[in-house]
């Protein structure tokens, strides 16, 4: 099945949003490349997932929704929180484990969490947030007031059980949840071709009675109109989609490793030419929504913010000893 | 107080009745939770007087609808899943304990987890390996979760009320052989019995028997015996395991001088193994012998009678295991 493309004739929000777009796209690859830099400085513990290459599907997915909606999110998360408004110097702070980070440094790049914002934390544990996820969309129905969950997940969670446990639920309930399943053709270090039964999640969510959709995840307006489409049906009640979104990770599984071992330089560069950041940034060209200068500009700000909040981060404290107790019952 | 005569399962379903009349967040789902009344009858009514929005049935999903429950709870509400079999919990530990249990520590205190899961428990019905297990020591391994072992309908509902207004995640354990066997006075008045408070169901001053949930009755029934024999054996019910009334089981040995602990899981890195522990670091200078465990055998849970009671502690073992300390012999 083509994936969907966007049409480029009529572009489907205002100029400002779509500013906004490119603008958290364009964080999300700075940011990403900020913290591989933390990594190979020494400056956070641990390793980190960055997504760097899949920006137009979070971006596209939060796009169509508002503040009060849920998301859940994975260990490659920084996208998800960034997309749904989550600040990147409490990020950098959580990544490089100091007690001004949004979990004080409890969580970590892994977990990163804003509840205030609607981000119900990234998961550790593959298709863990999938329930998480259920839970808020039940809670939105039952609070009635048109507000919608999403589950973000990659394509190894497709054969995790809580997914299809929740989906059965979902569609049963006519639960207010997306699932998003950003597919960028491997879990960890297989391709999931060779892990995945049949004709893939979309198949197999219509066979669940759920409406379901696969894009081109490198297309952030093609994201954007699909996920709308899906929000505003849940919102009225139509009950749950599932949002393929086809996409690729430029670096390795993690900083550790560089990701060339398993996939070849072709499969490499091909997705590099689908670099979904110039290819919004063409039509945004082209519809004169943006000048050149104004990326120039807005790579520039981005840059320092970034710069400042690792800076930031670094002269930040680390949590003191006697939290480590706390926070574990209310 | 205007006491009258409850089953177990009767003082359970009137606390969640209470409850679900009190908060509107509160909701109950689980397998023929609704309409048939629950496996064990604690729902029964339910959802007659609250509908299908509130008693929900859930499909056979267990890690599904718990996860939702955790979500749901993050979200707002007060979810109480029931797990029909306790044996079944293996099927939602990932979101029991890698969800549930950390995510208010994983954020930093920004979300709380009001979840109350409710379980059976127990063995003694010839229903095989898969149906009859105690898990109450493995969820209390876990930070994050507090864990409930009523033995009593007074205590059950008490209970289970402080747990449906708890901010933290709950596993509430019930004993199933004390449904319908089990019948108790239970005040008409509303009330409530904290968690970490230890309740002593016999006062005694020559032995300290601490039992687990249902093990609490063959316990007060060798303490009669034991009392015949002249011998007066304290019987003390921790409870709740998390939190845990160190202090009461600590003092009580320290007056006896011995403890047996009597529990229905196993024994091995068990609820006894801790206790004991507890109790050997906590009143060290005051035992005359060495604490007694009897906790289930380390077997799976057979299936034919003669072979299932001999894995479960009873008051014959429990006899014999205090005049093993009274004799200050070692087993
Ligand atoms: C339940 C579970 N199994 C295995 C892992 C180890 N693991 C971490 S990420 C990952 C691959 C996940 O692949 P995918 O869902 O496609 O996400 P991606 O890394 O591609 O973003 C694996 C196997 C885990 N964290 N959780
Ligand atoms: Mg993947």
């Amino acid at each position: 099945m083509p994936a969907r493309k966007t049409q480029t004739a009529i572009l489907p929000l205002p100029p400002d949003e779509l500013r906004e777009l490119y603008r958290k796209m364009l964080t999300i690859r700075i940011f990403e490349e900020t913290v591989f830099d933390v990594y190979r400085k020494g400056l956070m513990p641990g390793l980190a997932h960055l997504s760097d290459g899949q920006e137009a599907t979070p971006v596209g997915v939060c796009a169509a929704l508002r503040l009060d909606d849920t998301i859940t999110s994975t260990h490659r998360g920084h996208g998800h929180i960034i997309a749904k408004g989550g600040q990147v110097e409490p990020m950098m702070a959580e990544v490089m484990g100091k007690v001004t980070g949004y979990c004080r440094g409890k969580g970590g790049e892994m977990h990163i969490a804003d509840v205030s914002l609607g981000i119900l934390g990234a998961n550790g544990i593959v298709g863990g947030g999938i329930g998480i996820a259920a839970g808020s969309a039940f809670t939105a129905k039952r609070e009635g007031k048109g507000r919608v969950s999403v589950a973000f997940f990659g394509d190894g969670a497709i054969n995790q059980g809580i997914l299809y446990e929740t989906a059965n639920i979902a569609v049963l309930w006519k639960l207010p949840l997306i699932y998003v399943c950003e597919n960028n053709q491997y879990t960890e270090f297989t391709n999931y071709h060779k892990l995945t039964s049949g004709e893939g999640l979309v198949a197999r969510a219509k066979a669940m009675g759920m409406n379901a959709l696969e894009v081109d995840g490198n297309d952030v307006l093609a994201v954007y109109q699909a996920a709308h489409e899906m929000v505003e049906a849940a919102r009225k009640g139509k009950g749950p989609a599932t949002l393929v979104c086809q996409t690729f990770r430029y670096g390795g599984h993690h900083v550790g490793e560089p990701g060339t071992a398993y996939r070849s330089k072709e499969e490499i560069t091909e997705w590099k030419a689908r670099d979904p950041i110039p290819a919004f940034e063409k039509i945004l060209l082209n519809h004169k929504v943006i000048a050149p200068s104004d990326i120039e500009t807005m790579h520039d700000q981005i840059h320092t913010q970034l710069q400042e909040a690792v800076a930031t981060a670094q002269e930040a404290p680390f949590p003191e000893v006697k939290e480590v107790g706390e926070h574990v019952y209310a | 107080m205007s006491m009258r005569e409850l089953t177990f399962a009767q003082a359970i379903r009137e606390a969640l009745d209470e409850e679900l009349a009190r908060d509107e967040r509160i909701f109950v789902l689980g397998e023929d939770v609704g309409a048939w009344g629950g496996v064990f009858r604690c729902t029964e009514g339910l959802f007659q007087k609250y509908g299908a929005e509130r008693i929900i049935d859930t499909p056979l999903s267990e890690e599904g609808y718990i996860g939702l429950a955790v979500g749901a709870a993050m979200t707002g509400m007060h979810p109480v899943p029931e797990l029909m079999f306790g044996d079944f919990i293996t099927l939602a530990m990932d979101q029991i304990v890698n969800q549930a249990a950390k995510m208010r520590y994983m954020t930093g205190g920004q979300v709380q987890v009001p979840i109350t899961i409710r379980v059976t428990m127990g063995g003694g019905r010839s229903s095989g390996g898969q149906h009859s297990q105690s898990w109450h020591a493995w969820m209390a391994h876990v930070p994050g979760l507090k864990v409930v072992v009523p033995s009593t309908p007074y205590d059950a509902k008490g209970l289970l009320k402080t747990a449906l207004r708890e901010p933290n995640p709950v596993v509430f354990f019930e004993d199933k052989v004390m449904y319908s066997k089990i019948k108790g006075p239970v005040p008409e008045e509303e009330y409530t019995i904290p968690f970490g408070k230890a309740d002593v169901k016999r006062e005694g001053k020559d032995v300290s028997l601490i039992a687990i949930s249902r093990m609490v009755h063959p316990t007060l029934a060798a303490a009669e015996k034991l009392a015949a024999e002249g011998i007066s054996a304290e019987v003390i019910d921790p409870r709740t395991l998390t939190p845990l009334d160190e202090e009461t089981l600590i003092k009580s040995v320290a007056k006896t001088g011995g403890a047996v602990i009597i529990d229905e899981g196993y024994n091995h890195f068990g609820t006894t193994a801790e206790l004991a522990a507890t109790i050997a670091y906590g009143a060290f200078d005051f035992l005359d012998a060495p604490i007694e465990r009897l906790g289930a055998m380390d077997v799976p849970i057979p299936f034919s009678p003669q072979l299932e009671f001999a894995t479960i502690p009873d008051e014959a073992a429990i006899i014999l295991a205090v005049h093993r300390i009274l004799d200050g012999r070692r087993r």
